[in-house]
């Protein structure tokens, strides 16, 4: 004869397993409902926690055609090649949001910057960078100066500049802007002087 | 009555009647023979497909059942990853890495990861083996690989992933003229001749069609090449008046067919010389050309001071596969750059300026080889037109000058070989720009990291053009385009001497 105390405890536990399997059946049901965080393909933004820091981004303008410079702060990581990394990717924000001056596609990212002795950085762009960019010699050109003149003014020591799509190398951004070679920074030093001016 | 007029026996020995019959069975006989062998001989090859991956590529054979072209679908994927296949009475499953595929014989369903896949025609088992439509495989593959497939299913040629070689195919200057193809990737076709034809056979490349499957060029000798595809094979056919002889550079990524007579030909005096052609002919020359003297100043630097044909080199941008910017969903750039460029083309040969235009028609050509047909005619001048829908007015462009001279001795850089020449491709471009502002068009001079303007040795600029304010269809208006090309051809034919004393 089984004792009556232990029928109640069996009971008891069976009611709540049974309840368990209920609330775990309802939660992995909000669960699947909450969209999946993967889809979005925006590129992440600069860590907002830590000390922040000023710096100058110089921001292509399509409309009249130039380049700005336009202080920020934003906090960056000790690392030179994660502040290199950081920095662009604060500066692909600014062309990532609805009134950019200077729109890029959706998903438009940086992959890494490595900043390689003596003096050389290599900027790998992801695919969709240069997949969705618009064509034409200007508005290439403004893309490619941003781009390096924000990295030497800010980094220092940095002298060629190559810039990868996907981790290789590609003729051009989209038609125009030549990638094949390496970029003198004082070339596009210059050059970012010439754009600033309409 | 006939039958009793026959003659007897002893007239007609049967012996003698029965030789001609097994003569004519004899004949008869070899006739058949001979029909059969000779029926064998003409029968299309067997067909194969002809699979191009990163990981292999290679050809299978295409099974027709039912009027249908199937291929072995465990054969198929063997080469490409760890695939296996189990047979349970009707069932055929098969493996490929992590995904799973089940078919059912005689029914055009499967299932692959569990979702259904419709074939165009049945699934077949023969021994064991899976047969799949060739037709389904576009759609069955990467559901398999994850990846795009392209199946070109009338030439039996199936593409996994962008693998594609693409070749350009261009008149090299000289007397006579080569026909250079240029390949993506390397390449090893075999070579074959027969009068008036030469075949360029890839068995194992992914070679595709250029924009154009029949290119032109518009010589006496090498006329034109047609692309063209079947069972498993890519095949460029050039028509020719004469015998060529090929050879291979780059590594294999660069075919260069050369008239059998050219080394003949190029040791006896050269008579003029015709207009050079890029996939067309497209140059004319003026009559009393400033620029068909010699140049009048000794080179500074190591460049070899050859005889000027031509005294500008107009380069409409982009062309063939090569759109440029779309500027709406009907007008492509390389459409625009041509048009303008043949308004520039007649403003300056109204103004005695001989011309030669790279392309005049919808052809590939590459950065370096607009830079190569441009040195090769030394021009004074090489004007690269653009065209733009950002933006307002006429941008110009001289060249921004990648990191290191590179010069080494006598040796120029390839990337700085326009190093000599920028002080005059920026003095062109601000005469340019004075004419074009005297016009009131909007006008703006910089520096573009622009190929090939750093691989030109000559004065050289590019032109961007924009429309003047926001309608788009200014682009392709008579006027505008008038306007700038006038502009350019007085400002040019105003610094003719300073340009044309360049070297």
């Amino acid at each position: 004869m089984i004792p009556r105390h232990l029928v109640i405890a069996v009971a008891v536990l069976l009611m709540i397993v049974l309840g368990m399997a209920v609330y775990a059946w309802q939660m992995r049901g909000r669960a699947a409902a909450v969209p999946v965080a993967a889809s979005d393909a925006r590129p992440l933004a600069p860590p907002s926690a830590g000390p922040t820091e000023q710096l100058t981004l110089f921001v292509a303008y399509d409309d009249p055609g130039i380049l700005r410079a336009q202080s920020a702060r934003i906090p960056l990581p000790a690392g030179r090649q994660q502040r290199a990394e950081e920095l662009l990717r604060a500066l692909l924000a600014l062309y990532l949001e609805k009134s950019s001056p200077h729109a890029i596609g959706v998903g438009a990212d940086v992959r890494s910057v490595y900043l390689v002795d003596p003096g050389l950085a290599v900027i790998d762009l992801n695919a969709a960078f240069a997949d969705t960019h618009r064509s034409g010699v200007l508005v290439e050109e403004l893309t490619v100066a941003s781009l390096i003149h924000t990295l030497s003014a800010n980094i220092p020591g940095i002298l060629k500049v190559k810039i990868l799509v996907d981790g290789k190398e590609r003729d051009s951004l989209a038609g125009h802007a030549d990638l094949s070679d390496f970029y003198d920074v004082s070339a596009v030093n210059q050059l970012a002087i010439e754009l600033s001016a309409p | 009555m006939r039958w009793s007029s026959y003659p007897s026996s002893h007239e007609a020995p049967p012996v003698v009647r029965r030789e001609p019959r097994s003569r004519i069975a004899g004949f008869l006989f070899i006739a058949g023979l001979v029909l059969v062998s000779s029926f064998l001989l003409s029968a299309a090859p067997p067909k194969r497909l002809s699979v191009y991956s990163v990981a292999a590529n290679y050809s299978l054979p295409v099974m027709q059942r039912a009027n249908h072209d199937y291929v072995a679908l465990l054969e198929l994927l063997d080469p490409l990853g760890r695939v296996n296949a189990k047979l349970d009475g009707r069932r055929w499953r098969i493996r490929y890495n992590n995904v799973e595929g089940e078919f059912i014989a005689g029914q055009n369903r499967a299932r692959i990861q569990g979702r259904a896949a419709d074939l165009s025609s049945i699934f077949l088992l023969e021994n064991g083996r899976g047969l799949v439509p060739v037709a389904s495989l576009s759609s069955l593959l990467p559901r398999f690989l994850g990846g795009p497939v392209t199946v070109h299913e009338d030439s039996g040629r199936l593409f996994i992933g962008s693998i594609a070689t693409h070749f350009t195919a261009s008149l090299a200057a000289g007397i006579p003229p080569r026909l250079v193809f240029t390949f993506s990737s390397p390449v090893s076709p075999s070579v074959s001749t027969e009068p008036g034809k030469l075949h360029i056979t890839f068995t194992r490349e992914p070679v595709v069609a250029p924009a154009s499957s029949t290119l032109t060029f518009g010589s006496n000798i090498i006329s034109s090449a047609t692309y063209s595809e079947s069972n498993g094979l890519a095949e460029i056919t050039v028509n020719t008046t004469g015998p060529l002889t090929p050879s291979f550079s780059d590594n294999g990524r660069t075919i260069t067919l050369t008239p059998a007579s050219a080394a003949s030909q190029a040791s006896s005096p050269t008579p003029p010389s015709p207009p050079s052609a890029a996939a067309r002919p497209a140059a004319t020359s003026a009559a009393n050309s400033p620029g068909s003297s010699p140049p009048s100043a000794p080179s500074p630097s190591s460049y070899p001071s050859a005889p000027r044909r031509y005294f500008a080199v107009v380069d409409p941008s982009h062309g063939g596969d090569d759109r440029g910017e779309a500027l709406s969903s009907t007008l492509l750039e390389k459409d625009v750059t041509l048009a303008l460029a043949r308004r520039l083309r007649q403003e300056l040969e109204n103004r005695g300026i001989s011309t030669l235009m790279l392309r005049e028609s919808d052809a590939n050509l590459s950065s370096d080889q607009r830079a190569v047909l441009a040195n090769t005619n030394h021009p004074a001048i090489y004007i690269a037109l653009h065209v733009a829908s950002g933006g307002h007015g006429v941008r110009l462009y001289t060249a921004l000058l990648p990191y290191g001279s590179g010069d080494n001795g006598l040796f120029r850089s390839w990337s700085n070989a326009q190093s000599s020449f920028l002080p005059v491709s920026q003095g062109a471009a601000a005469s340019i720009s004075a004419e074009l502002q005297k016009q009131q068009a909007s006008v703006r001079i910089v520096t573009a990291p622009l190929r090939p303007l750093n691989n030109v040795t000559a004065a050289a600029v590019a032109i961007e053009v924009a429309p003047a304010g926001s309608d788009l269809a200014q682009l392709t208006s008579a006027d505008y385009q008038q306007l700038i090309a006038s502009a350019v051809a007085t400002a040019i034919a105003a610094t003719r001497d300073k340009l044309g004393a360049t070297p």
